[in-house]
């Protein structure tokens, strides 16, 4: 199922599983992330699933590449049934305070902002992978008239909660960070805890994603 | 409370807690964090007696200005740091690499790095600090580990909670060495670039800038043409990893980069040149030099063989 395994330095393993960006290939990536986590093998250090990649770094101390490789390819891989998947319902409000860039995909998009959100709040999202910032989740797939690229400029501070598009992908900013995506709203909904250590991340690999539009009210109510 | 503790009268730039960093989390968007410099920081313990893998106070250029309170403890200081200890009634010029004793009331000044980021204060007992993901690490960046994830503030406390009782004094003979040439494996995207930008890579001078710190170096000098497309979908990082971005410009990732990134990976930093790569400081020139991975292996053996023979001096 991987295409091609090479060295990333002389400290990890740079699994190729394709280049295009959908579920089957990114399944398959989650299949070996969550198989080698199983296996608890000595020696790696951190595992690193993508789209179409999957980075498996380890300790130069106790293993090298060759020996990592070898692993890898004798791995048994977890059935793709087998596979958790949760799906988790995400409240979003679409407040102007909060869709700070809605002008701008009505004007770059050339549709009106409610079939936008109508677009956006009827879609299932697949969560690719999860990272860059803490349990920051990937998501897709937009429609194609919802794809836009991001901002030219990106901004120095995006509010924690801030709900972006961009491509085909949807986010959500786990906490305030820079970034140029699309902002289109935000959750009240806490994505990453990090005073959770055993599962931080609301969102991940694999799970499916519902985005709910909420009102203003039940933003400043909202309870979990 | 723990009795001894130090007060902080002066933070300096960028003083954090450092161990050896958090496994396992990449995959959750946490980076590894943990010492820039992982020799200097392992000397640094074995220096007062302590385990290898201690919580220590890692600082950048100016370091922090401490008052110690309570029982006769020592300390030690790596990395190529001036620094000072006010007793009393005198002033001793620090030096790296040795252990001193600090009583109640004494004073530890660490007024600069000299020609190098990063050095290593360790102390003979146990730093009271927060752990998460089995380290205290701080990432000012997820605001992660000791401290809520912020740098070491000025007029805050550090506690101390376990004190060795044995103060012997310790010390090695060693120097940091400088490199200019940072030994490299060529990266995963290497064909995205042209010829001519593959030459400038292995065979000009770059100079490192200002806008680097714990998450990445940035590096200026000759542009390095991409052909092929400036941007790839996002994939997993390691540190050590070279990205050229749409300008040309080359960013080196170090120990809190974020766990992903969409930019081609012109070459990896060999496991073996790290410690080094972290130590120069902005204006630093340095070149690129290509080696393959069964070398690189062989070079992170040596250096850690090097490493555990320093500690076993000590």
């Amino acid at each position: 199922m991987i295409k091609n395994i090479s060295n990333l330095g002389d400290a990890a393993l740079y699994c190729d599983f394709g280049t295009e960006v959908n579920k089957e290939i990114n399944t398959k990536v989650i299949q070996y992330f969550k198989s080698i986590q199983q296996e608890n093998i000595d020696g790696i250090n951190n595992l690193t699933p993508s789209y179409n990649k999957l980075i498996i770094s380890f300790d130069l101390r106790k293993k090298n590449f060759k020996t990592i490789k070898k692993l890898i390819e004798n791995l048994e891989v977890i059935n793709q049934d087998k596979l958790v998947s949760n799906k988790i319902k995400i409240p979003v409000c679409c407040d102007k305070k909060f869709a700070l860039d809605i002008k701008r995909l009505e004007e770059k998009l050339k549709i009106s902002r409610d079939k936008i959100y109508e677009k956006f709040f009827s879609k299932e999202f697949f969560c690719y992978m999860t990272g860059f910032i803490a349990g920051m989740p990937f998501l897709g797939d937009l429609d194609n008239e919802l794809r836009a690229k991001r901002l030219e400029t990106p901004r120095v501070k995006v509010p924690k909660g801030s709900v972006g598009l961009t491509e085909q992908f949807a986010n959500v900013y786990t906490f305030e960070s820079p970034g140029g995506w699309n902002i289109i709203g935000n959750t009240p909904r806490i994505i990453f805890d990090n005073s959770k250590e055993s599962e931080p991340n609301l969102i991940n690999p694999g799970d499916t994603i519902i985005f709910e539009q909420m009102t203003q009210d039940q933003y400043k109510d909202y309870n979990e | 409370m723990s009795k001894n503790y130090f007060e902080i009268k002066r933070a300096g730039i960028n003083t954090t807690f450092q161990d050896q960093g958090r496994n396992n989390l990449y995959h959750i968007g946490i980076p590894f964090s943990g010492a820039m410099d992982n020799r200097n920081f392992q000397i640094s313990n074995k220096l007062v007696g302590n385990d290898l893998n201690s919580p220590t106070i890692e600082f950048a250029y100016q370091g922090p200005l401490l008052k110690y309170f309570g029982d006769n403890i020592n300390f030690a200081i790596t990395g190529d740091v001036k620094f000072m200890v006010q007793k009393k009634n005198k002033v001793i010029e620090g030096k790296c690499y040795q252990s001193f004793t600090l009583e109640n009331g004494d004073e530890i000044d660490i007024v600069t790095t000299n020609k190098s980021v990063y050095g290593y204060l360790a102390v003979s007992g146990q730093l009271d600090l927060n752990y998460q993901w089995s380290s205290c690490s701080i990432n000012t960046k997820a605001n992660i580990g000791a401290n809520n994830g912020k740098k070491i503030e000025d007029g805050k406390k550090i506690y101390i909670s376990k004190i060795n009782k044995n103060l012997n004094d310790k010390k090695l003979n060693y120097i940091n060495t400088k490199i200019e040439n940072i030994r490299v494996i060529q990266g995963t995207n290497f064909d995205y670039f042209s010829d001519e930008g593959k030459n400038i890579f292995f065979e000009r001078e770059f100079t490192v800038s200002k806008l680097t710190d714990r998450m990445g170096m940035r590096l200026e000098g000759p542009k390095i043409e991409n052909i092929v497309d400036t941007n790839i979908k996002s994939e997993g990082l390691i540190k050590g990893v070279i990205q050229v971005p749409a300008d040309g410009n080359p960013i080196i990732m170090l120990s809190d980069h974020g766990t992903i990134g969409g930019y081609p990976k012109i070459g990896v930093v060999i496991s073996a040149d790290y410690d080094k790569l972290v130590q120069l400081t902005p204006g630093s020139k340095i070149k690129f030099k290509k080696v393959e991975l069964a070398d690189a292996e062989t070079l992170f053996k040596l250096y850690d063989l090097e490493t555990q023979n320093l500690i076993s001096q000590i």
